[in-house]
């Protein structure tokens, strides 16, 4: 027996790049509490770290029309990628006492290619989470909560379970939540893979178990989700807002972003690829590109920045001089792409865009769930263009057929966003850098076609 | 019991490779629930509205015990939460992680997302198929690992990533590889 797994220099942990000293409550409200060992946050130390005051005072002092009123103001956009105002979905939930109280879903199924921020929260703050999903439950009267979390993140399925328990025992959840007269409970409900699951529909269908195929839209979750009832699905970093917002209100939250953004609050940031010092930080909305890159120490030795990825495997490529532009969902989704998660990933200009691709759309194609023709049989053919454009044996019109899968497989023609989310990429590298799929195609069959 | 010619067309192609290694010994026609199991799946079921919403859960309980999903198993799933064999079939051939046929004691799961690419996935990928001798789903010889792709792990300041079991490793560099498999017997 060699190295002890659980003490092999190899093994992943989460961590936050920005120290303790950096971090306030003021300014910081999703990761101040963080320890500097990463360890997780106990009920104990969340709760002398003002942990549950906001959920409580929420409870105890608003209607839940003032909570959906408070982060519809407070701009706050979902963190999953979507970018759609929380509040506003919440305003969307079908509720009244002649109908049956529904469920809160948080999407913890965090799967986006270059994406990993969410499993911060979950492994170190699963306090605030709960916390977040108890003032979303009183907003949108839900009666029961599920966190639906990935599979793989073990850590975090054991933080979430003690995490629960801890709550439970102390009366913030379950039967008359911290003395209110609210009843909410929370379950974790594990996967068993699959990307499409975080598909808000397609998660529904999984949490019932089943097939997770996405489900036709109207009516949206919102009045007919999970068995039927009024569901809300909310992405984890999207919660986590929730008690900053509740506690500090409206003009605190917006003034987050300190003028460089419409949008509110602060967000996870990160970067990952050839860069020296990967990693994740929170920084005001709206941070520009430049500063995340230099906080990650720039591009490796021997590597420039050729393109970038600003939030994940389904967000188009941005350019170098893109690095400026700051960093929220309306800015980046003038160029071309969409801020998504958040997470950039870099590409160095010795990478191939064709062989990038190439693996992004076999991701894309291995993880349709097949459910509709174009997104099914579409990715494939696009994975075995981009193969053989790498190997120098494309055809003339291969070029052609890959720009019609990229409007063949818009939005309106398949029956959720993944196989449109494959083609941002591919759109924007065939704009940004066509010569190199031109230098696929084989010298002799353009000489045929002369 | 005995449910054999359920089709697995629903499998990708990582899933459903047989491998180089011998196979492992099957208890498809003659599985017996175990009691516990059983418990826990009934336990599982009272947290939905509705009964069918567990068969994930049972699926991953009978996994932990028999390290895959039997034939038998997909029967006395549906007999225990009360849902149809061909639901349970359909939603044990549609998930990557439920094994509808034998693995290796460890699973590894290999980030094959774009960080990790972009970070050098297919040196590490080609590098540990060529030490265990196997490609992507398929087992050792010896019965002790199983390679799959799996999705962007979330290890991405750290990649390549992979896992092995329940443990998350980043970044892993080819010659890591012996340390690291020889913690796994």
């Amino acid at each position: 027996m060699m190295a002890i797994p659980g003490e092999s220099r190899l093994r992943y942990h989460c961590q936050l790049r920005q120290s303790a000293g950096e971090r306030r409550a003021d300014t910081h409200p999703l990761t101040w509490r963080l320890r500097e060992d990463g360890a997780r946050i106990g009920l104990d130390e969340y709760r002398e770290k003002d942990g549950y005051e906001a959920a409580i005072r929420t409870l105890e002092k608003c209607t839940p029309g003032d909570v959906i009123g408070t982060m519809k103001e407070a701009n706050v956009r979902g963190r999953g990628g979507g970018g759609f105002s929380a509040g506003l979905k919440w305003s969307l939930t079908q509720v009244g006492d002649h109908l049956p109280r529904g469920y809160l879903i948080c999407n913890a199924d965090e799967m986006e290619p270059g994406t990993f921020k969410d499993r911060l929260l979950l492994e170190q703050l699963p306090h605030l989470l709960i916390e977040g999903m108890i003032i979303a439950a009183y907003a949108n009267r839900s009666c029961y909560g599920y966190i639906f979390l990935r599979s793989e993140y073990v850590e975090a399925a054991r933080s979430l379970a003690l995490a629960i328990g801890e709550a439970r025992e102390a009366g913030l959840l379950g039967k008359d939540v911290a003395g209110s007269g609210f009843d909410f409970d929370i379950a974790l409900h594990t996967g068993a893979g699959r990307y499409i699951c975080g598909e808000e529909t397609a998660l529904i269908n999984s949490l019932e178990g089943k097939r997770a195929n996405p489900r036709a839209k109207p009516p949206f979750p919102g009045q007919s989700g999970a068995w039927g009832k009024p569901t809300v699905v909310n992405n984890v970093e999207t919660l986590c807002n929730a008690p900053g917002v509740m506690q500090h209100g409206v003009d605190w939250y917006r003034g987050l972003s300190g003028g460089r953004s419409e949008d509110g609050g602060t967000k996870l940031y990160g970067v990952s690829g050839l860069v020296e010092r990967p990693g994740l930080w929170e920084l005001p909305i709206g941070t520009r590109g430049r500063e995340i890159l230099d906080r990650a120490g720039g591009m490796r030795e021997g590597h420039t920045l050729k393109a970038w990825l600003p939030g994940g495997g389904s967000t188009g490529f941005l350019l170098p001089e893109h690095l400026d532009l700051p960093m929220d969902f309306d800015t980046i989704g003038q160029y071309g792409s969409r801020l998504g998660t958040g997470l950039i990933a870099v590409v160095s200009r010795r990478q191939s865009i064709v062989s990038l691709m190439r693996n992004l759309e076999q991701f894309f194609a291995r993880e349709s769930c097949g459910w509709c023709t174009p997104c099914r049989d579409g990715l494939p053919w696009t994975v075995k263009i981009l193969q053989a454009l790498e190997r120098g044996e494309g055809k003339p019109d291969y070029i052609e057929i890959l720009e019609q899968h990229t409007v063949g497989l818009n939005p309106a023609r398949t029956f959720c966003a993944h196989a449109p989310g494959a083609m941002m990429p591919l759109e924007s590298a065939l704009r940004h850098f066509r010569a190199e799929f031109e230098a696929g195609i084989a010298q002799a069959s353009l000489e045929g076609v002369g | 019991m005995g449910n054999t010619g359920m089709s697995d067309s629903g499998m990708s192609k990582a899933q459903s490779g047989v491998g180089a290694g011998r196979r492992i010994a099957t208890d498809g026609d003659g599985f017996i629930l175990h009691q516990d199991d059983r418990r826990a799946m009934l336990t599982e079921r009272d947290h939905y509205e509705q009964p069918q919403a567990a068969c994930i859960e049972a699926l991953k309980i009978v996994q932990r015990r028999h390290g895959w999903v039997p034939d038998g198993a997909i029967a006395a799933i549906a007999e225990t939460l009360g849902v149809g064999t061909g639901e349970v079939e359909g939603v044990a051939t549609f998930y990557s992680l439920i094994f509808r046929q034998p693995v290796g004691r460890h699973v590894i799961l290999l980030c094959d997302s774009s960080s990790c690419f972009l970070t050098g996935s297919e040196e590490l990928s080609a590098a540990l198929s060529e030490r265990l001798g196997i490609r992507f789903g398929e087992t050792t010889e010896d019965g002790r690992f199983t390679l799959l792709p799996v999705c962007c792990l979330g290890a991405c300041d750290r990649g390549p990533a992979m896992m092995i079991g329940d443990d998350t490793f980043g970044p892993v560099a080819v010659d890591d590889l012996d340390e690291l498999l020889g913690a796994y017997s």
